[in-house]
């Protein structure tokens, strides 16, 4: 069975938790122990009817505020297909989380308030999916049952959506707009009798009829080595064997590679995965390659078809989103993580601020970039990164920032 | 016929955490309760790193309160695949007068694993603990990254997590603290229980239906084990065909009734389920935060 990723964004009181939590109830896919808690929980918090952000508001701080602060994961499954949720906190202090939840979906849904329209927020998320290239983007135009199910509210946030995407860096995004009312159901799992007007499919139909294949990226074979295994056992002895996820493409046995750093020209000579030797290996898969010449393969190589080279820089450009207290400053030295590989970076120069609300389109200079800004800056790194442009293979392009006092995750880099 | 490599999401996500561990880490471990969560690592990690062994120990902290089935089956697993094992006790801590006892009739002695578990930590060093906690379980659960960073007291900093984008794991800390990884984050309850059937992993007996004495108590089938489980004089003894979903210790963990007795049947009930795995843990039903708390604390 295969699984579809999905983040949520939308601004706080916009009924995100609710949503989800409808469509955790309507798929059945909420326990009777869980809904006696959520009914239970509801009642002492004096509310007629069942708040379903109950289920997903983990932390005690959250259902004390009644707000979402972290990024929390929910599972559910039709019979098609299984679902992870990323769901991601409305706050614009917590943009970082909704950057981390977009970073691991294929699809996102965006929660606007039928009554308040396209807000700062909104432009936000919107810009924030764009630069993450999210695929299959769906604005989910709630609380339609305070706007008395009326047509024109939803026909002017979709004509107001539609302007921002004309400003967008990513033009081929796909963006759906669903109508519905999180609380009481409509166009989440079934078809709403309130709004005969609307011609589309729910949500649910929408999920359950996007193709892995139309949100997957496939480019060219990735395959950095995570660890060199070698198991000092006497009947695999001269074993040498790199330990690495397949990411973009594929391999099969006789490929011919280069390994870098280095350009060493080899051919893959076996695919190991446990006990078992295959011919090929797909997209995604985890498994332990042997070369057939004895040649220096370390941590954080990348091994690629001969005919399929990265890019091989020191300096690089990228669109960056802080997310930490301590701002991003030129000058500053940094450790990069991209992908397995470690280097250590200095900051040459922010170029541009880049104001989301805008979409990207008012750049400003800017000395620093504080928590949740974006900006584009430049940098060198000690070692050759082997990278893509983020616009042609995601997983490939992009890399994190490591604070080298607090050893925490600064921020989130696109290369290009 | 090309005989090719098809991609098991969950699984590859999984070995990939695995290898990342011990390329970050210096000594890492593996948590192992021998529940069917930890069994399931196991084969994970054996699968990460074939043909050379599991490159790290595993750390039982052995309540005192077991299944004798789980204990059985851990050492026979240990024996077969070669594995280091090291046990820490609950009961040596209570000896020590360092932690106490609970009392009355919900004593468990699943909250002073803790205090066996840190000091397991420092006394080997070790700074990757890897547990079988799945987002799916618990509502605090969810919020928990795949590498969790512990300070030196083994707390959980709930509101300053690192950001884990795409799939690139930071296992950068400071001397002292200690990183918790969890590297079936995203599998469900049902996803373990396929995979068990699918490779055909063995598992304790207890996970199957089977005849047992117990009693019933706040709507929940208790073992009756006297010297582990406190029992009022009222609360009558009946023997019923029961099975576990987990396996915690006695005092904590509540049976189902059950006539799953084969893998396929068991696979078949999860399936058609209506009450969660945790509704039958009675130490998440103290209160509403009760996981939450317990990890601040440093809980696994």
């Amino acid at each position: 069975m295969d699984v579809l990723k999905i983040a949520t964004a939308g601004s706080v009181d916009d009924g995100k938790s609710t949503l989800i939590g409808r469509l955790l109830y309507d798929t059945k896919s909420l326990t009777d122990d869980k809904l006696e808690a959520i009914a239970q929980n509801s009642k002492k918090k004096g509310y007629d009817y069942l708040d379903f952000s109950l289920a997903t508001d983990g932390l005690v701080a959250e259902r004390e505020q009644g707000i979402t602060i972290d990024v929390a994961h929910i599972y559910f499954s039709t019979a098609k297909r299984s679902y992870i949720i990323a769901d991601t906190p409305g706050h614009v202090e917590y943009t970082r989380n909704m950057v981390t939840g977009a970073s691991t979906s294929q699809v996102a849904i965006v929660l606007i308030d039928a009554r308040k329209g396209v807000i700062e927020q909104t432009k936000r998320h919107f810009f924030i999916n764009n630069l993450l290239r999210i695929k299959d983007v769906i604005v989910a135009v709630n609380k339609m049952d305070l706007v008395d199910f009326d047509e024109s509210n939803f026909t002017k946030i979709k004509l107001d959506m539609l302007s921002l995407q004309e400003n967008a860096v990513y033009k081929d995004q796909k963006i759906t707009f669903i109508p519905i009312s999180a609380l009481n159901g409509d166009n989440v799992v079934e078809k709403s009798e309130n709004m005969l007007w609307y011609q589309g499919t729910s949500l649910l139909d929408h999920l359950e009829n996007t193709s892995i294949e139309d949100v997957k990226d496939v480019t060219q074979t990735r395959f950095q080595v995570q660890t060199v295994i070698r198991p000092k056992k006497a009947e695999y002895h001269d074993f040498r064997g790199y330990a690495g996820k397949i990411k973009g493409g594929d391999f099969s046995v006789g490929d011919e590679i280069i390994v870098l750093p280095g350009n060493t020209s080899s051919t893959i000579k076996e695919i190991h995965f446990f006990d078992q030797t295959f011919e090929k290996a797909v997209n995604g898969t985890s498994v332990t390659l042997t070369l057939v010449d004895d040649i220096d393969v370390s941590r954080g190589d990348v091994i690629v078809k001969a005919n399929e080279l990265p890019r091989s820089e020191k300096n690089l450009t990228a669109t960056v989103c802080w997310m930490d207290k301590t701002p991003l400053q030129a000058g500053k030295k940094y450790k990069v993580q991209h992908g397995v590989h470690k280097v250590v970076s200095k900051i040459t120069a922010i170029k541009t601020l880049i104001q989301p609300e805008e979409l990207g389109t008012k750049h400003d200079v800017a000395e620093a970039l504080k928590m949740n800004d974006i900006g584009e800056i430049t940098f060198k790194v000690n070692k050759e990164l082997h990278f893509d442009n983020y616009a042609e293979n995601k997983e490939n392009g992009a890399f994190i920032f490591i604070d080298p006092q607090t050893n925490t995750t600064a921020g989130v880099g696109f290369i290009g | 016929m090309m005989k090719v490599l098809e991609n098991n999401a969950l699984e590859s996500e999984s070995i990939y955490i695995f290898r990342e561990v011990v390329a970050q880490f210096e000594k890492p471990v593996l948590l192992f309760s021998g529940g069917k969560d930890s069994i399931t690592l196991v084969r994970l990690a054996q699968k990460a790193f074939f043909p050379a062994k599991i490159p790290f120990p595993l750390l039982h902290v052995d309540t005192g309160h077991n299944f004798p089935e789980t204990i059985a089956f851990r050492d026979k697993l240990v024996e077969e695949l070669g594995l280091d094992l090291i046990v820490r006790y609950v009961q040596d801590n209570i000896d020590a007068g360092k932690v106490k006892e609970e009392s009355g009739r919900y004593a468990s002695r699943n909250m002073l694993q803790t205090e066996t578990l840190l000091d397991a930590i420092e006394e080997f060093g070790f700074d990757a603990c890897i547990g079988g906690a799945r987002r799916d379980e618990e509502k605090a659960r969810a919020k928990e990254r795949i590498f969790s960073v512990r300070d030196d007291f083994g707390q959980w900093d709930e509101k300053n997590q690192r950001p884990e984008v795409f799939d690139m794991l930071n296992g950068d800390i400071e001397l002292g603290q200690n990183v918790r990884v969890f590297p079936i984050s995203n599998w469900t309850e049902l996803d373990v229980w396929s995979y068990i059937q699918k490779e055909g992993i063995e598992i304790p007996s207890i996970y199957f239906a089977h005849k047992r004495d117990v009693f019933e108590r706040d709507g929940l089938i208790w073992s009756a084990h006297d010297e582990y489980v406190f029992r009022e004089k009222d609360e009558v003894i009946t023997q019923k065909i029961v099975r576990f979903r987990t396996v915690g210790d006695m005092s904590c963990t509540a049976a189902v009734e059950s006539n799953a007795f084969t893998i396929d049947n068991v696979v078949k009930e999860i399936r058609e389920s209506s009450i969660s795995e945790r509704g039958a843990r009675i130490d998440d039903k103290r209160s509403e935060a009760a996981m939450e708390k317990r990890k601040q604390q440093g809980y696994f």
